[in-house]
């Protein structure tokens, strides 16, 4: 019976993760940071990662999920959880249909339960194809959700940050998500949980001023943009240009506000050790 | 004064001569102590912060420092901090929590401060680290808005018990110049912005983000800086002597909550997840 039930579910999981397939290009895909021309599916076999330069292209949420979870694992937290329009910001019911359409998601954010290296847990992944992965008042209120519900089972928690900030259209109400989100997560973590924060292209804005840099562990992948303000606003103000490498995974790991950086092709495995090291009495 | 247009608004909260943290700590502290630097590496005066008597009982008093002249308000960073910045204040926060004073916090900022050094230093961080901490302090927290604040930058010392504003002032995701250049790629928008962001006292309360309205005199706070004061006097003084009664592990429960339900979505309500069958 069991498996039965597991094998749908990873069938729909693959579909979804199959849909999220977004790496630009038919037979051959241009990596934008080398320009250097490849087979895309020499491409997607190194998960999106450009075998002649390491560029890691941005992931759809269910695909990424697709690579991290043991296989038949997965199940979607609050699915439904639709954006709502508190502001009654003109457009802005349009645009949230129309990025519903073209990416056949219902928000930003995606949040599962599952296994990785068999031991459960719960997974957040945002998604910057949706609003840049802007935070409004529902992928505040998904995420937070999640962590009350990792807090509630005891499991172990694994958001996947990716955002280009706030959500404009919500205004004040994105603002107040910051402090939900954190504040649900210091609940969580008097529980004596573990939250591993993975930092992907781009973490920035509202969402690195939260949950994103609350981690007990924090993990970003090779080049990932992170930061509170975004460099053009930065460049801006401070009227000179930014030195190479300015915000990126490897500046923050060297500023000391990243454990580590983990290439995509290790990060599986990285997470998979991470939750066997922090199980209870040390059981494997 | 009920006529006034959100631009309006945003052009009265950034007067030159509204009053400011200085001026409060004047009008409403006696015995005010400052205490300087966050103890890992530098002292931002663009937060000012310390012990004072309210009405004889100790308090912590932080708020963000704009100054009046341009040699004081180069010196603060235009009221601008950085992450050593909210880092004192946090250390405050702990230290009021260590000897059970409430907290105090005045804002008027128009951002954390986006520079270089202060990515460097971890902006995003120090002001996470704040919303984290302040969400579970087990003494009062008052924060009242006084002038602008813009972004994560003023939430960073408003994750309070009671938030309060002052009539003309302004809370918002950001600045409505910086909102028009980000929506529209146009900042010279930013008067069409102030209508739609809901930014003013009077929206905010109705969205139930803030708790309190502070009348001011007519035509802004500056025109008579003693009454506002006293205005503000009289608000702080009645959500301080409600918010003692309380134990502190309750206010961090009450607090939790009243963050909690911010923006929950009308829209359909998930199921919770199926177990396993």
């Amino acid at each position: 019976m069991n498996s039965i039930f597991a094998k749908r579910r990873n069938r729909l999981l693959a579909m979804k993760a199959l849909r999220d397939n977004y790496v630009p290009g038919d037979r051959l895909t241009v990596c934008p940071k080398c320009g250097q021309e490849h087979q895309r599916g020499a491409v997607a076999k190194d998960l999106f990662v450009c075998p002649g330069c390491g560029y890691h292209f941005p992931l759809g949420a269910y695909h990424r999920l697709s690579m991290i979870l043991d296989s038949g694992s997965f199940r979607e937290l609050n699915e439904k959880l639709l954006a709502a329009d508190p502001l009654s910001f003109p457009g802005y019911r349009e645009k949230q249909r129309a990025a519903q359409r073209k990416t056949g998601l219902n928000e930003a954010a995606v949040t599962a339960t599952g296994t990785v290296g068999g031991r459960k847990c719960v997974v957040g992944v945002m998604d910057s194809r949706f609003f840049m992965g802007s935070m409004s008042a529902a992928v505040g209120e998904k995420i937070t959700l999640a962590i009350e519900y990792a807090a509630k089972n005891k499991l172990p928690l694994i958001l996947f940050c990716a955002s280009g900030g706030a959500r404009m259209q919500e205004g004040i109400l994105s603002l107040m998500q910051m402090a939900k989100t954190s504040a649900a997560l210091a609940r969580f973590s008097e529980k004596g949980l573990l939250y591993i924060s993975v930092l992907t292209d781009p973490t920035t804005g509202g969402v690195t001023a939260s949950f994103a840099s609350l981690g007990d562990i924090i993990l970003a992948e090779p080049g990932a943009l992170i930061g509170f303000a975004g460099p053009r606003v930065i460049q801006q103000t401070i009227g000179e240009t930014l030195p190479e490498g300015f915000q990126r995974a490897e500046y923050q790991e060297e500023h000391g506000f990243v454990d580590a950086v983990v290439p995509r092709s290790q990060l599986r495995e990285t997470l998979s050790r991470l939750l066997r090291l922090h199980e209870k009495g040390g059981r494997s | 004064m009920k006529n006034l247009t959100a631009a309006e608004r945003v052009a009265i909260a950034r007067h030159p001569q509204r009053p400011n943290i200085t001026d409060y700590i004047d009008g409403l502290f006696t015995d005010f102590f400052e205490m300087k630097g966050d103890r890992l590496c530098r002292e931002d005066p663009a937060i000012l912060g310390g012990v004072a008597l309210y009405h004889d009982r100790p308090v912590t008093v932080i708020g963000t420092r704009k100054g009046k002249t341009a040699e004081e308000s180069i010196r603060c960073n235009f009221g601008m901090p950085g992450p050593e910045g909210y880092r004192k204040a946090l250390r405050l926060m702990r230290q009021a929590e260590k000897f059970r004073r409430p907290v105090l916090t005045f804002v008027d900022t128009s951002g954390a401060y986006p520079g270089l050094e202060a990515e460097a230093r971890g902006q995003g961080e120090a002001i996470a680290r704040n919303l984290y901490e302040m969400s579970r302090l087990t003494v009062p927290v008052i924060t009242v808005i006084t002038g602008e604040g813009n972004s994560g930058g003023a939430l960073a010392l408003a994750v309070a018990d009671r938030v309060l504003m002052l009539e003309n002032a302004v809370y918002a995701i950001l600045s409505p110049e910086g909102f028009a250049s980000i929506l529209w790629k146009d900042a010279a928008r930013h008067e069409e912005a102030c209508g739609l962001m809901k930014l003013t006292a009077p929206d905010l309360l109705a969205l139930g983000v803030t708790d309190d309205l502070i009348p001011e005199p007519e035509g802004g706070a500056h025109l008579a800086p003693a009454r506002t004061i006293r205005e503000v006097d009289r608000a702080l003084s009645r959500h301080l002597a409600a918010l003692l009664k309380e134990s502190g592990p309750n206010l961090a429960a009450k607090r939790y909550l009243k963050f909690r339900k911010m923006g929950v979505s009308q829209s359909k309500e998930a199921a919770p997840p199926r177990e396993e069958p």
